[in-house]
């Protein structure tokens, strides 16, 4: 195999003026309007910074991670102004990626919540959520993983009345994982109303919100926008987890760049937490990967490389929020049969169409546009070059197929 | 609220020292002669082309870089190994010694149900007992070092291990002993392997060392093949972290020696669904440096070159420490610390002595009274051999 080029990551079939091959069931990432990955203009810059400066090495990273890493990623979630931020009752430890940061705080929650040890403590999950999340938990020792209502197939929309239902009878004190926004696999959101309903039951019952970020930027294009119901949360007393990813909004996938974010209830608190989160990463990975982390660091530190990263989020998300409208209106255009407002309502990176899974057999037996059987399509797998055909496809699916 | 990490709140104490002679012999990181990290030439050399290349960031595979898991096979196993050649084994890259070391833990707890304790050298490097507990194993101790001597209790060792129960995992230090820089002599490795078998043990070996001990990377590895040619289907833990200097970048693989091409696929799978619930797929940074290295030519002899650098300057740093604890007046035994071999020593020390170099000369080391030898250099070697004789006298 040879040395220099892609990863080993699966890539989607060329896309040709036939326009066969689709795929529209890409791992989740991001790919530009030509069907590539994309390494943001900012990245490239920092590297280079970072490759030219002959003072750094190769030392060992602390074991919570990066220091300016640490507090610009948090700051990040929780936005300049935050209270607890001021309040000094924030905590960060730099994980491998979200999937990192998920299970460091699924690891301390075992040991420390709700007692010691108390792996009854019943965990919930979005029906449908990552299929992830359910193995983090399970590997961390929990021992009782439920799901909560979340989609609603028949609607196509967010079964609120479902999700509070399981709220109002979980457990106190059990955790609830929350998107913060790109719900992954449905692209369906809390409008911020529903999130102050869901703030209020949870608060009311003692529950945990354990929020999982992979999409703050990348969502709407917006920091603030996208980190609206972890900041609300934060503003109205909750001690919560955020797990955040670098992966997406930084392209930064194979460089494993997340932060577990930590609000407390005041310093003392987040102290005792954060030394036993030390103790945790020891033992998983000693002290996390250094170059990522750097990366990041120098660009949300710097007023212009920050600026420069915020346009290139916004091309991504602006790109996605386009190819959402341009399906959406093709397939009003053909009468496709059915309401696909769907389309442009989801955010992030995938859509669940409500194509059933025969449905999805025809499209990806007939027209070789590959998606899951869920229905999810990964948005960033359209392109100027492909909308029309998948459009087309999507059309004969529902009209032939039912 | 959790107790400061030992080894690394060492680190802590030194930066907050305002002593102008003050010396950090805590974490094991090698130093140059000048006390500063070392950039290997190969790495930079590694950097520049990646840097010039136009890649892209997508997802590693969960299991890994092949083009650097297959290396590190190699490198462990040697190109001519019959278990390399056949394929009969499965290597992941892991976050350094540490994630692959709790890879292997995991992978163990779930699928080794033959037991549930793993045996360890005593004394051995403070994170092992950890990770193992952390994995859901339990931990026992088999006699290693020999504080009367400095060296190997041999005998205590293999009569300790003869009477470990059968089908239990031992945890073996391929080379460069943590924290004692005490390695059995091959003849004592043979029987150390005849035992094993005899008693039928899943044996561990963690080698983060590699070519960094005795600047000879096939000596460095020669009981872990050793074990393998006698039919010894061993796991095994790597790190680069010393001896490519890449610490921070974490890389590091996990290799399991299968019966067959066929249990080793078996093997990577399940490998794969542990991995994916603790970080999804490694960091590629580390391993792609590394990789190249590996994989070109005219870079890997240059590593040969700078790992046998690092590893000579320790072994004089060792030889001037001692020449220097006679000059000093020293009436002790100091044969130990060059019979020693990588990055530590046990100096033999006891805690009070350990607790005045630290608040009377500002000298820090683990309690123990482990050095890590690299922290040595010629500028203070002298006044660390007057130290220690100053509170050995």
């Amino acid at each position: 195999a040879p040395l220099w080029g892609p990863s080993a990551a699966p890539r989607a079939p060329p896309v040709c003026p036939g326009v066969e091959g689709t795929a529209l069931s890409l791992v989740a990432a991001y790919r530009t309007d030509e069907g590539q990955p994309w390494v943001l203009p900012v990245v490239k810059k920092v590297e280079q910074m970072i490759a030219n400066d002959n003072s750094l090495n190769h030392e060992y990273l602390p074991i919570l991670g990066l220091p300016e890493f640490r507090a610009n990623a948090s700051r990040i979630a929780l936005g300049d102004d935050s209270p607890a931020i001021k309040e000094n009752r924030i905590g960060s430890v730099q994980s491998l990626g979200g999937t990192g940061a998920l299970r460091i705080g699924a690891e301390f929650l075992r040991r420390w919540y709700n007692g010691n040890n108390n792996t009854a403590t019943p965990v919930y999950v979005s029906a449908p959520s990552w299929e992830n999340h359910n193995s983090v938990f399970m590997d961390a020792g929990f021992k009782d993983i439920r799901t909560y209502h979340y989609w609603d197939a028949a609607k196509r929309g967010l079964d609120l009345q479902g999700l509070l239902g399981d709220m109002e009878k979980a457990p106190e004190f059990s955790i609830f994982i929350l998107h913060a926004c790109a719900h992954n696999p449905t692209g369906t959101d809390p409008t911020p109303d529903q999130w102050k309903q869901i703030a209020a039951v949870m608060k009311r019952r003692f529950l945990f919100p354990f929020f999982d970020s992979a999409y703050q930027g990348f969502a709407s294009g917006s920091l603030d926008k996208d980190a609206w119901a972890v900041r609300y949360f934060v503003s109205e007393g909750f001690e919560l987890f955020c797990a955040q990813s670098f992966s997406k909004n930084f392209g930064l996938y194979n460089e494993r760049v997340g932060n577990l974010t930590v609000v407390g209830k005041d310093a003392d608190n987040v102290q005792r937490v954060l030394s036993q989160m030390e103790k945790i990463v020891r033992t998983t990975w000693s002290n996390p990967p250094s170059q990522g982390a750097r990366i990041v660091a120098t660009t949300l530190s710097s007023p212009q490389l920050f600026a420069e990263w915020y346009d290139n989020v916004k091309t991504m998300a602006d790109r996605v929020l386009l190819m959402r409208s341009e399906l959406r209106s093709r397939l009003e255009s053909l009468g496709t049969p059915g309401t696909w407002n769907h389309i442009t309502e989801q955010i992030g990176m995938f859509s669940f169409t409500g194509l059933n899974p025969k449905q999805v057999e025809y499209m990806i037996k007939e027209k070789h546009i590959y998606l899951m059987a869920s229905g999810r399509i990964n948005m960033c797998g359209l392109t100027t070059k492909n909308l029309d055909y998948v459009a087309k496809s999507i059309h004969e699916a529902v009209t032939k197929i039912q | 609220m959790g107790p400061p990490d030992p080894i690394l709140g060492v680190t802590e104490a030194f930066k907050r020292d305002t002593n102008s002679k003050k010396m950090n012999l805590g974490v094991g990181a090698y130093r140059d002669d000048n006390g500063k990290p070392f950039v290997l030439s190969c790495v930079r050399k590694a950097e520049a082309m990646i840097a010039s290349k136009k890649m892209d960031k997508e997802y590693l595979p969960i299991a890994g870089l092949a083009d650097f898991t297959r290396a590190s096979a190699e490198l462990a196993l040697g190109e001519n190994s019959e278990a390399f050649k056949s394929g009969r084994y499965v290597t992941v890259q892991g976050i350094s010694g540490t994630g692959s070391l709790r890879i292997g833990a995991n992978f163990l707890q779930r699928f080794f149900k033959s037991s549930r304790d793993v045996y360890i050298p005593k004394p051995s490097w403070g994170n092992h007992t950890p990770i193992f507990r952390d994995a859901g194993l339990q931990l026992q101790a088999y006699r290693y070092y020999d504080p009367k001597t400095c060296s190997l209790d041999f005998s205590g060792a293999m009569d300790d291990i003869s009477k470990i129960p059968e089908k239990s995992i031992i945890l073996l230090h391929a080379c460069a002993h943590n924290p004692t820089g005490v390695d059995p002599r091959q003849e004592q490795w043979k029987e150390l392997a005849a035992m094993v078998k005899k008693r039928n043990l899943l044996v561990y070996f963690d080698m983060a060392y590699q070519g960094f001990a005795s600047g000879d990377i096939n000596r460095d590895a020669w009981a872990v093949r050793y074990f393998i040619e006698q039919g010894i289907n061993v796991v095994l833990s790597q790190s680069y972290a010393k001896n490519m200097g890449l610490y921070g970048e974490r890389a590091g693989a996990f290799t399991v020696i299968c019966s067959d091409a066929e249990e080793a696929k078996r093997v990577e799978s399940q490998l794969k669904i542990l991995i994916r619930p603790m970080y999804s797929n490694p960091p590629l940074n580390g391993a792609r440096i590394a990789s190249i290295i590996l994989n070109t030519p005219d870079l890997r002899k240059e590593w040969l070159v700078e790992v046998k650098g690092m590893a000579d300057r320790i072994i004089s740093m060792r030889n001037q420490l001692v020449s220097n604890l006679k000059k000093e007046g020293s009436s002790h035994n100091w044969q130990h610390i060059t019979d020693q071999i990588g990055m530590f020593c046990f100096t033999g020390l006891k805690p009070e002595q350990v607790e005045r170099l630290i608040k009377e000369f500002s000298i820090y080391m683990t309690k123990d009274g482990r050095i890590s030898v690299a922290g040595v250099t010629s500028g203070n070697v002298g006044y660390l051999a007057h130290a220690i004789h100053q509170v050995t006298k």
